[in-house]
């Protein structure tokens, strides 16, 4: 009994760090005071209220991390739970950034006649009164502004996680409100459904996964935190079975929200299902923010034991690579064939993730890992972004016309719209003056720098392969001619509008003058511990 | 501070290209004289350029400004006597395309101004490519010429022209991406040495392990077969050329395709000299199989485009076989083939190209007797056929001449056999002229044939007069190939083998 009660005295309180956790906390707030919203404030007010506190708490947040940036001083925040280094803070700029283009996204109501791309309301069965009420009555789920707030401060602080119970508390975080948001698409909503159910089963499994990881690798060396591994790892002696199943405990939950092959198979049909926003700040925000804590958890973490994970890395990149641009082939709808799409990406940004050129494994010079993946992630985030934003626009009675049969002739019908699509589509498959070269070029340089050149050749034939299914696209746009009912192309509102200029600008200043972005990526360093 | 020359020739197609485009689509002859326009203007700047080139002395036209430092891309232009030769070869093509398919665009998928467009901007990115001295750029501006000409073959060719234009671009980007990873690789040794650059004088200074310089050249040498065409990676021409119009197969075979064999001058053999060395035996035995295999099967052709398709791969044998002979006198021939290849393939496409639009068919066998009806056309194109054939006399004959005589001197069987294409070619020309032009009239149609109008001629002029006029007189470009072809053959460190003349008794 006596030990349950602790002394006043001997409680000291956790030092948190606010000014440096200052953005996090700010989305977090937000995103609370977003929920206040919905509970007190009318129906009306709602959404103009819930719009400007998402913008303001992105811009301020993303304001206070630039500013964070421009000090050199990298600490361990919040009793060892958080590292706000180079990389977490690039990170969390590129995600407010993004987010901020989603949020937009999200807001835009003038592609659908006057209302947004998500249910009405998410309760009525699909196809009932009650949800021809719901639209009649311009009913609207304002409640995705707090979840996407969630799910952007789950994101920041799963790439800063600093051990392994924070990393597994910010997976939830962000998680959750992504299987939601999944499932409200206004239109086709049994296949959203669908995609909600399938994304949370699957994700539901990884996440046991990566908690048996954990609990193994707790087991093994007695500690959560990342640098404590590292340091308890060399100490070991005897048998590292359960060291090596947790570590890949550890990755099949991790590379899940990759989407690295084989544990993909969630990823064509939530991007699919998913309202197009959504899924542009899933493909988008989701991968980069899983890319950074898979990066901290195996450089910080297991960095000693590299010999032990890069095999398996080398066959899980390889098989992503391959399994992503071939499939894409086949596709018939543009969502799915976006969705392989990004499954390809993440095979080439795991192919610099697992050459670790890095300080810690003896590269001293040229492009590190680090830098090559953190610049990869901007430039395909925003291609990204502006990619799906476009594949809004592009409609007809039935919402969205995604399957690619109806992009026949667009470039008859919209020249515009089908040349910016093109010009994503010539980034994606990392044609030089596009950001997609750049990127491209660099993970490759830094997977060869770290010794994987074979990775490399794999790399350049599987882009070849990508190339293929991308010019596919191109082809119908340009070259065939425009069936009679083929789709309309929206007139975009103000926010798919700025969505989409600052994809383009970003995949344009990227491919031509990446030099400041590359060097604010190298700045950002290394992992601290 | 110099001013900029190579920036402004550069960029001035690429302004033009925008110019044209900004034009309002109905005024279509507008568009078209614009971009005529932006081709002259360009054209006479490379002139003054090229008068101002002094093949011995210093260089007044580098230009080198750092891109990107993390990659150590600099945007670094210079010219040496190869590159020079290459640009003028550009600058004069494109107003002379231009020209000679100011209808042809009609048909397309896409308005007469776009098809202009693009042609400027494929201008501007290949004196680009043949003007850079940084492998990055060099590699970035050569990606990107693939999209305008796909552009030009898919929006305004035959009837197969997507599939043939997915083709060209597939082919394409597959050289291309084993060439990036060889770009990576160099990086990646440039960094474990210093700083990393991608300079060429750089690079050229790179000391690689043997195995490693060998892969990376390797990437290199594919990327440049592709594009040259060499056989067994040639298929993708005969198609391209066939589907495309008769100007846009000019500008692909008569300059983009010169990128394959300009990269194997400057980078195979300027980066990876040993490497390169080391290559010869297979890179000589693929030409000579290009050269004869080109020219069987052009023999074969029942096409004129595809025909003259396949005795580019044959002439592009001897291109490359004259480079890596590795003596000056063969390197010089290849340069000035890669010129003189330029005019003749030229000439022989458009004035193709005139005999198609007239009768709108491609197969030989629809024609006959053409000459009765047209003597100009007929006459000109049997010009063009004999330059192609390199009749003695006209500029060809002067550098497959030099080829074979330089080959000759350092691997006499390859040479001996080589001179069978020069027969071949003889036979392919000859018969389809005789086919096409000789004969009785084959319908009615052909008799009612009007002759070349004076566009037509106007285009075709320079490309005659250029052709005879460095027939009889090719020294000022010998001269201002052979410093560059030298500074090469340093590089590589080969000399030209001693010439073994039998000493008679009496001379002892």
């Amino acid at each position: 009994m006596s030990a349950l009660l602790v002394p006043l005295a001997d409680f000291t309180a956790p030092k948190i760090e606010y000014g440096e956790l200052a953005p996090l906390l700010i989305v977090f707030i937000a995103a609370c005071a977003g929920v206040l919203v919905e509970a007190f404030l009318p129906r009306p007010l709602r959404y103009p209220v819930q719009l400007a506190l998402s913008i303001v708490s992105l811009v301020v947040a993303g304001g206070v991390t630039v500013l964070s940036m421009w000090d050199k001083d990298r600490l361990i925040a919040a009793e060892g739970a958080i590292a706000v280094d180079g990389p977490a803070l690039f990170v969390w700029m590129t995600l407010l950034g993004l987010s901020l283009i989603s949020v937009l996204m999200f807001a835009e109501r003038s592609v659908d006649g006057g209302l947004s791309a998500f249910a009405g309301q998410a309760a009525a069965v699909p196809g009932s009164e009650a949800e021809r009420e719901a639209t009649a009555l311009r009913v609207e789920h304002t409640e995705i502004f707090p979840l996407t707030l969630f799910a952007i401060g789950g994101m920041m602080l799963f790439a800063a996680a600093n051990d392994l119970l924070t990393l597994f508390v910010a997976l939830e975080v962000f998680s959750l409100p992504l299987y939601l948001l999944c499932g409200l698409s206004r239109r086709r909503r049994l296949l959203s459904q669908e995609s909600a159910m399938k994304y949370f089963l699957l994700g539901a499994f990884s996440s046991a996964f990566l908690l048996y990881g954990i609990a193994l690798i707790y087991g093994y060396t007695g500690t959560m935190s990342l640098g404590g591994i590292a340091d308890a790892l060399p100490n070991k002696i005897g048998s590292n079975a359960m060291l090596l199943a947790g570590m890949g405990l550890l990755a099949v939950g991790l590379l899940f929200k990759v989407s690295a092959v084989p544990f993909h198979a969630w990823t064509p049909d939530a991007y699919q299902g998913a309202p197009t926003p959504v899924t542009g700040f899933m493909a988008a925000c989701t991968k980069i923010a899983a890319f950074a804590g898979l990066a901290r958890v195996f450089y910080v973490a297991f960095g000693g034991e590299r010999w032990d994970w890069s095999p398996m890395i080398w066959v899980v990149a390889i098989l992503t690579m391959a399994v992503g641009s071939i499939v894409a082939i086949t596709q018939t709808d543009v969502k799915r064939m976006l969705a392989y799409s990004s499954i390809a990406h993440a095979g080439f940004l795991l192919t610099a993730f697992v050459g670790a050129a890095q300080l810690g494994s003896g590269v001293t010079r040229g492009v590190t890992s680090m830098q090559a993946v953190l610049f990869y992630l901007v430039a395909y985030g925003f291609a990204t972004i502006g990619a799906f934003a476009v594949v809004t626009l592009v409609r007809d009675a039935g919402g969205e016309a995604t399957h690619l049969s109806r992009w026949v002739g667009l470039g008859k019908k919209s020249p515009l719209l089908a040349g910016i699509f093109a010009f994503f589509l010539l980034a994606f498959a990392g044609i030089p003056l596009t950001s997609g070269f750049t990127s491209k070029w660099v993970v490759f340089t830094a997977a060869w720098t770290g010794g994987a050149w074979p990775l490399v050749v794999v790399g350049v034939l599987c882009s070849l392969v990508a190339a293929f299914f991308y010019v596919r696209v191109i082809v119908l746009m340009f070259f065939s001619e425009p069936s009679a009912e083929g789709p309309d192309v929206a007139l975009p509102g103000w926010q798919t509008t700025v969505a989409v200029s600052l994809g383009l600008a970003a995949t344009v200043v990227l491919g031509i003058i990446p030099g400041p972005v590359l060097d604010l990526a190298a700045r950002a360093g290394e992992f601290i511990r | 501070m110099n001013f900029p020359w190579l920036t402004v020739c550069l960029l001035l197609p690429l302004v033009g290209a925008l110019a044209v485009m900004l034009v309002p689509k109905a005024s279509a002859r507008t568009a078209k004289r614009v971009a005529l326009g932006f081709a002259v203007v360009t054209f006479v700047l490379v002139a003054i350029v090229a008068i101002g080139f002094k093949a011995d002395g210093p260089e007044p036209y580098a230009e080198d400004h750092t891109w990107i430092a993390a990659f150590g891309a600099h945007y670094a232009l210079g010219l040496d006597g190869i590159g020079i030769v290459l640009i003028v070869l550009t600058a004069l093509l494109t107003p002379v395309v231009l020209v000679a398919s100011w209808h042809d665009a009609r048909g397309g998928r896409w308005s007469e101004r776009s098809f202009f467009a693009w042609i400027l901007a494929l201008e501007a990115l290949s004196i680009g490519v043949f003007a850079a001295v940084d492998v990055f750029l060099f590699y970035v501006l050569f990606e990107a010429t693939l999209i305008p000409m796909y552009f030009l073959i898919g929006g305004f060719g035959g009837a197969q022209r997507s599939y043939a234009a997915v083709k060209f671009l597939l082919y394409s980007l597959l050289g291309g991406l084993l060439m990036l990873a060889s770009v990576i690789g160099l990086y990646v040794v440039s960094a474990q040495e210093g700083p990393p650059s991608y300079l060429i004088s750089d690079l050229a200074q790179l000391d690689m392990g043997t195995n490693t310089e060998r892969w990376l050249m390797l990437g290199f040498l594919f990327a440049f077969a592709v594009k040259a065409p060499m056989v067994p990676f040639h298929t993708w021409l005969p198609d391209a050329a066939a589907e495309a119009t008769p100007g846009t197969s000019v500008l692909l075979v008569g300059i983009l395709d010169k990128i394959g064999t300009f990269g194997m001058l400057r980078y195979c053999l300027g980066v990876f000299p040993n490497a390169s060395e080391w290559a010869t035996p297979v890179v000589l035995a693929l030409a000579l199989v290009s050269v004869l295999y080109g020219a069987l099967l052009a023999i074969g052709q029942t096409d004129i485009k595809r025909l003259i398709a396949y005795t580019s791969i044959s002439h592009f044998g001897f291109i490359v076989m004259g480079i890596y002979a590795l003596t000056s006198q063969g390197m010089t021939g290849s340069t000035l083939y890669m010129f003189n290849h330029g005019l003749s393939t030229a000439a022989l496409f458009i004035v193709a190209g005139y005999l198609i639009s007239r009768h709108g068919s491609a197969r030989i066998a629809d024609y006959g007797g053409v000459e009765k009806v047209a003597p100009v056309l007929a006459g000109t194109f049997l010009f063009a056929g004999l330059s192609s054939l390199s009749l003695p006399g006209l500029s060809p004959f002067i550098s497959e001449f030099m080829v074979v005589a330089g080959t000759f001197s350092r691997h006499k069987e390859i040479a001996v056999i080589a001179v069978l294409g020069v027969v071949l070619a003889a036979l392919y020309i000859l018969i389809m002229y005789q086919r096409l032009m000789t004969g009785p009239l084959e319908n009615d149609r052909l008799a009612r044939m009007p002759d070349l109008r004076f566009r037509e001629r106007l285009a075709i002029a320079p490309l005659i007069l250029l052709i005879i006029g460095l027939g009889f007189y090719p020294k000022p470009v010998v001269d201002v190939i052979k410093p560059a072809v030298e500074a090469t053959m340093t590089q590589v460190g080969v000399t030209d083998p001693e010439p073994e003349i039998p000493v008679t008794e009496g001379e002892r």
